[in-house]
């Protein structure tokens, strides 16, 4: 096991030097264009609607790419084909659950979003409920999902670096998260939204390029054989037949099981939540263009989860899954292993220039990605936060010049928080840096699920939602999940554990999902009966016709 | 035949502000933007925070709106139920099942790799339907109703 992992380490010192030139100039490269882009965008007025919605004149095909970018994170690009390549079949699931939530998001949350609200989430919520209490409730989860979010994608940036320059000291994978987190506040308060839907474009043309070429050079490899793929991997991967089917990592007690189980719920149903998805839909001008946009993404989205799989199938092929796991334990490396394998292997100069794509493209990702979450936080922070905390919110007022004052106010704040969540981001990504990271990921998943959708679908479709019932719906869906995950085996009680050395585990499941999600629903119902005053009819009818005709939509 | 339903229930009203402003719902550059359009303001705020409620009241009542919505529910709801109840349900088989989500179909296929590939085809299809479903049964009632209330509300100013 030990010779394995020296053997490994070797190898991947021995090519670093080579990988690292290339990959920083790769790297360099893209940067130097997402700073342009920033500063091209950065010149323009700073109106909010140009900082929190990028001016809402995308197409549908260009926000269609910047919502696949948001998405498509580099814990999917590495670590889903990690997954599959390490335990076969049970990574598949992780593809499934990613794109199966985007209908969720395509039917009963896009159009509807973006006829109710102007920049966040909590628009939405707050549309006929008393603005205050409804408005500091979305506007904290909110926060809180993106704070999650953005650690899980810093940790992997801090990782990646790591594999890529190949030491293994932690020096390298600090000033990676620092210089992430640093690069993300930048794109955010100079360029705003406009800035950020262009680096997504880009980084989704690369990702999806570079995918695209991968999978094409597995294919070719097998004649087009998808047979000898699946047989050969069943055979690279040590476990024969049974690596095709599911059971090799959910498969073992029950309590793993379950784990699945809520991890599945929390992927399908967490995507409509999440605040840096739903502020997308505000780039464009009408609901329709909203859901053109989703099927753009829908349609880049499952092509390249599709993509994934035939990566993962063909890591397992052609590096073999024992070399995997020896390089990286997670599989994270599987990926970049199977570029080099494929241009040649180890020294050659077609694998090194692969695996040095590879690399730059998966940091591209991450960039891109927390660019975006970085965006959607600061807009809660300054929009819904900083509004309800220091003034009553102004409602379909006519544009006077003191509200135009107080909106160059709340950019202003905005660029600030995005500067405050930088730093709250790096502080924590350095202190979870060896958590792993679809965990995290499947975290925030759970608490966007659990907070999010139970509000937002009661006060799209109930008529007798209150604000009570979804001050209560957020609360009642944020703080379990959070408690559960804090009464993990996750953070207690195990070797790996965040705390290794005590034991207050009392909750067998890692994922909270299967049981926050469902107390969100019941908050939220709960919340509403027991208000003290019924919910206003004629709000509601405002609410219920503008989201289905888009009348007065801004 | 949708514009007849909608038409009739929503006709417009002379004193609507939206007539009563006139040129002032143009376009206006924003420092000339006037602070308060002459004469017709007090009568325009009175008309639109009193008048709001009703009028959306109203067009929620009206049967052209009740069309859309209907339409809108009659097909999302089931079928989200369905591909939610789907889904869950190749989850729940794929962790408790694995010996029947194993078994071969051809070659090295089994029924895992059929059942996941069919969760993918499933959403390409689902996503086909519904947009086809939304241009051709709602867009256009939609659109209607949207020009109607703005015709009505004044809300929908030029910005």
């Amino acid at each position: 096991m030990s010779g394995g992992q020296m053997t490994a380490g070797r190898y991947l010192a021995d090519s670093a030097g080579e990988h690292q030139g290339l990959a920083v100039v790769l790297f360099t490269v893209f940067v130097s264009v997402t700073l342009a882009i920033t500063a091209w965008a950065g010149r323009r007025r700073s109106s909010s609607e140009e900082f929190f919605a990028g001016g809402r004149m995308f197409s549908p095909m260009e926000n269609g790419f910047a919502i696949a970018g948001d998405y498509m994170s580099a814990a999917s690009f590495l670590g889903i084909s990690g997954l599959i390549a390490l335990f076969g079949y049970d990574g598949l699931l992780y593809s499934v659950g990613f794109l199966v939530a985007w209908l969720v998001v395509l039917m009963l949350v896009a159009e509807l979003v973006r006829n109710c609200g102007r920049y966040t989430l909590a628009d939405v919520l707050s549309a006929r409920m008393r603005q205050r209490p409804v408005r500091i409730a979305a506007g904290t989860s909110s926060v809180v999902v993106s704070v999650l979010y953005l650690v899980a994608q810093m940790v992997g940036a801090g990782s990646l670096v790591g594999l890529l320059i190949g030491g293994q000291g932690t020096a390298p994978r600090t000033w990676a998260v620092i210089g992430v987190g640093a690069l993300m506040v930048f794109y955010v308060s100079f360029g705003g939204m406009r800035a950020t839907t262009w680096i997504q474009i880009v980084k989704t043309v690369l990702l999806i390029s570079g995918t695209v070429m991968l999978t094409v050079m597995v294919l070719v490899r097998f004649h087009g054989n998808v047979d000898d793929l699946l047989h050969a991997a069943a055979t690279g991967s040590g476990h024969g037949d049974a690596f095709l089917a599911p059971g090799l990592k959910y498969g073992g007690s029950w309590s793993s099981r379950l784990d699945f189980i809520s991890l599945g719920l929390a992927l399908v149903l967490g995507t409509a939540g999440l605040p840096h998805i739903l502020s997308r839909f505000y780039t464009v001008p009408t609901a329709r263009s909203a859901r053109r946009s989703v099927v753009w993404a829908i349609g880049l989205i499952g092509a390249f989860y599709l993509m994934t799989i035939v990566l993962g199938f063909g890591a397992a092929a052609v590096v073999g899954s024992d070399t995997v796991r020896s390089s990286n334990a997670a599989g994270n490396t599987a990926v970049p292993l199977l570029a080099e394998a494929l241009g040649g292997g180890s020294g050659s100069t077609w694998g090194t220039v692969l695996f040095a794509v590879v690399g730059a493209v998966a940091f591209a990702t991450i960039l891109a990605v927390v660019a975006g979450i970085t965006l959607a936080s600061s807009a809660s922070v300054a929009h819904d936060l900083y509004t309800a905390l220091r003034r009553p919110v102004a409602r379909h007022g006519r544009r006077d010049p003191a509200e135009e004052a107080m909106e160059q106010d709340e950019v202003r704040v905005a660029r600030f928080a995005a500067v405050g969540i930088g730093a709250v981001a790096i502080a924590l990504s350095l202190l979870a840096q060896d958590q792993n990271i679809a965990f995290l990921v499947g975290l925030a998943f759970a608490v966007a699920a659990s907070a999010n959708l139970p509000a937002l679908l009661y006060s799209l479709f109930w008529r007798r939602f209150t604000t009570r019932g979804s001050v209560w719906a957020i609360y009642g869906g944020l703080v379990p999940a959070l408690v559960l995950v804090v009464l993990s085996p996750v953070v207690s009680g195990r070797p790996d554990a965040l705390f290794p050395g005590v034991d207050f585990h009392l909750f067998p499941l890692e994922n909270p999902g299967l049981v926050s999600i469902p107390l969100g629903f019941l908050a939220g119902w709960l919340g509403t009966v027991l208000s003290p005053e019924p919910a206003d009819p004629g709000r509601y009818a405002e609410t219920e016709v503008r989201s289905l005709t888009g009348a007065g939509a801004v | 035949m949708d514009n007849e339903d909608g038409g009739d229930p929503l006709a417009l009203r002379v004193d609507d502000p939206w007539s009563d402003a006139g040129g002032a719902g143009l376009w206006v550059p924003e420092q000339a933007a006037p602070v308060a359009p002459p004469a017709a303001v007090p009568q325009a705020v009175a008309g639109t925070t009193g008048d709001r409620r009703a009028v959306f009241q109203e067009v929620q009542d009206s049967a052209a709106f009740q069309e859309v919505r209907e339409r809108y529910r009659g097909f999302v709801f089931p079928v989200a139920a369905a591909f939610v109840a789907w889904y869950l349900l190749y989850v729940v088989l794929a962790t408790t099942a694995p010996g029947l989500m194993g078994r071969h179909v051809a070659g090295e296929v089994n029924v895992a790799m059929v059942a996941g590939l069919a969760q993918f085809a499933t959403t390409f299809l689902l996503t086909w339907a519904y947009v086809r479903h939304a241009r051709l049964r709602r867009d256009r009632a939609a659109l209607d109703l949207r020009w109607t209330l703005a015709t009505r509300t004044g809300q929908e100013r030029v910005r």
